[in-house]
């Protein structure tokens, strides 16, 4: 008997009796016999502490952790401070599940309150929820949510997000009964001319990402205009970094703002967990989808926090409720209120000037090399296409030889490259020198 | 002991209607209120929407629970009650005077079909 499985053969006849079955396989009958895996585990022998500590290392030698990522795609290599991990690491914040008994979290409730806070403050939109799974699925809730306010079912999608933002939103379609259009897209950018025309009294709303997969920013403002005429809505996909210093959703007439805090002090982590959020108007709240914490005052009239509005949520509203989010990423909350704590708006701004300005160094750089040419214009945040001649698999294997990991593919001799803050202008040089180096 | 009007009529799912000539003005009865609990919002249609009797016409939301609304007879709306959007609370301390919609009404032999105070009262006791 393993100390780490405590359940003696003793335990188990217990346990089966009082299931009224005599063995394990018999309390599993009712599991097809075709979907039972049948034969014996093919598994090594138990191994000593010691000897998987020394294994796992071995394992772990072989990451290559001394990489330097020129690419994004949803996924950002930003700084995280220092102070995140110390203070989320807390005991205080240990277990940080949604609050449902406020008389004993007042802290995990403050922190979800004032991420809701920033995240409106930096849209310029009154509402924000304690947060979602990730920007996809936030997406897909918020084509739910326009379709319950204006009781319609199709939704445009622009053609210039990012393929999974589509996928997830189809995936939602085909089982919640809404149709999913796409929008025409002209160099790079959705084509909010020929967009006008589409919209009429039958459209839900239209979800447009900002800055897009190509990393080209995108005023919507006509198009909400346009919307809102029809009783439709506005939904921006977004990074929210580049909000720091561009027109905002709520000057843009955005009703509802989807996407993923990542850049917002949580990391890579290997491609998750991250933490979407939908922020939107006052007259959407009750279609909100998730936690939404509020301030009130407790029995001796001081500022208390509580979970709000609650009666939105499927675990009231049953198979009515527009969403069956009844959770939050609140760790991941709790590590982007203080990033964004620790930063401030003027460390914002900074921030995302700092990508501006080093993505289009590089772009500069790297678009007047022989055999590498602009796709788009350069109105971009910290992201950008460029076109060569090159095969792919040739990029890809110079740069790595330099401990680079190359833009994403995108295919017919375009790749998408990201410049965050991280890089330094030696770093986009030697990029630059590799690329250089593979044109003459 | 909850309050009834004698000239409204009544619906299972606890609205009362009241006729004037072809209108019918609607609201949910005192006994649903106090079932409910304090409530906090209410969701209604937007005037010129149609629906056949019993269909769901808005929701109720409460501290407790949120319940959906349901049109004692078809109907069109023809105006709903903005004062008790603003102040649902209204909906509990006068039930009675607290409408919801008004409703262009398509078939009045509907409203056979539904109870008279005393057969509600006798339902709801």
């Amino acid at each position: 008997m393993n100390k780490y499985i405590p359940h003696t053969a003793k335990d188990l006849q217990e346990m089966l009796a009082a299931c009224g079955v005599t063995s394990v396989e018999e309390l599993f009958s009712d599991v097809p016999k075709n979907v039972l895996f049948q034969r014996e585990y093919d598994l090594p022998k138990g191994q000593s502490e010691l000897e998987v500590i020394e294994k796992i290392e071995r394992l772990s030698q072989q990451n290559h952790s001394n990489m330097i990522p020129f690419v994004g795609a949803g996924a950002y290599d930003h700084y995280v401070p220092t102070i995140i991990k110390p203070l989320t690491s807390r005991s205080e914040f240990a277990t940080s599940y949604t609050p449902y008994q406020p008389e004993v979290s007042q802290g995990t409730l403050t922190y979800i309150f004032e991420f809701q806070t920033m995240m409106s403050r930096l849209f310029d939109l009154p509402v924000a929820n304690a947060s979602m799974y990730d920007a996809f699925t936030a997406a897909a809730e918020a084509a739910m949510m326009m379709n319950a306010v204006t009781k319609r079912n199709i939704v445009y999608v622009a053609s210039t997000v990012h393929p999974s933002y589509l996928k997830v939103i189809k995936t939602y379609a085909r089982f919640r009964g809404f149709q999913v259009l796409e929008l025409p897209e002209k160099s790079g950018r959705t084509d909010i001319q020929a967009s006008l025309s589409l919209v009429n009294d039958s459209v839900s709303g239209v979800i447009v990402q900002s800055p897009n997969y190509y990393g080209l920013v995108e005023d919507v403002t006509a198009l909400s205009n346009k919307l809102h005429e029809h009783k439709s809505l506005m939904t921006l996909a977004v990074n929210p970094l580049p909000f720091a210093i561009l027109k905002t959703p709520g000057e843009m007439n955005v009703d509802i703002v989807v996407g993923d805090a990542q850049p917002f002090g949580i990391g890579l982590n290997y491609g998750g967990p991250y933490i979407g959020f939908v922020v939107s108007t006052d007259a959407l709240v009750r279609k909100l989808p998730g936690r939404i914490v509020g301030e009130t005052v407790d029995v001796d009239g001081k500022r208390a926090y509580v979970l709000t509005l609650r009666a939105r949520e499927q675990d009231i509203r049953r198979d009515k409720a527009t969403s069956n989010i009844c959770s939050n990423q609140s760790l991941n909350v709790l590590a982007a209120s203080i990033f964004l704590s620790t930063m401030g708006p003027q460390g914002l701004i900074e921030m995302a000037t700092q990508n501006y300005q080093k993505a289009h160094y590089a772009f500069d750089q790297i678009t007047s090399l022989p055999g590498f040419s602009k796709v788009y214009d350069d109105d971009f945040f910290n992201e950008f296409v460029v076109q060569t001649p090159l095969s792919y698999s040739v990029v890809k294997e110079a740069l790595e030889k330099e401990h680079m990991v190359p833009g994403v593919d995108l295919g017919d001799g375009k790749i998408l490259f990201c410049v965050t803050e991280k890089r330094t202008k030696l770093q986009i040089d030697h990029l630059v020198d590799v690329l250089g180096g593979l044109a003459q | 002991m909850s309050d009834i009007r004698q000239e409204f009529r009544y619906s299972k799912e606890h609205e009362w209607i009241r006729v004037e000539g072809n209108v019918g003005i609607i609201g949910i009865t005192d006994f649903a209120q106090h079932e409910l609990g304090e409530i906090v919002y209410i969701e209604l249609p937007a005037v010129g929407d149609t629906f056949q009797a019993h269909a769901q016409f808005g929701t109720v939301e409460s501290v407790k629970a949120a319940s959906d609304l349901f049109i004692p007879v078809g109907g069109k709306v023809i105006a709903t009650n903005n004062d008790v959007e603003d102040a649902p609370d209204a909906i509990n301390t006068t039930p009675y005077d607290a409408w919801m919609i008004k409703i262009e009404i398509n078939d009045s032999s509907e409203l056979d079909k539904l109870m008279s105070a005393d057969e509600y009262k006798a339902y709801t006791s």
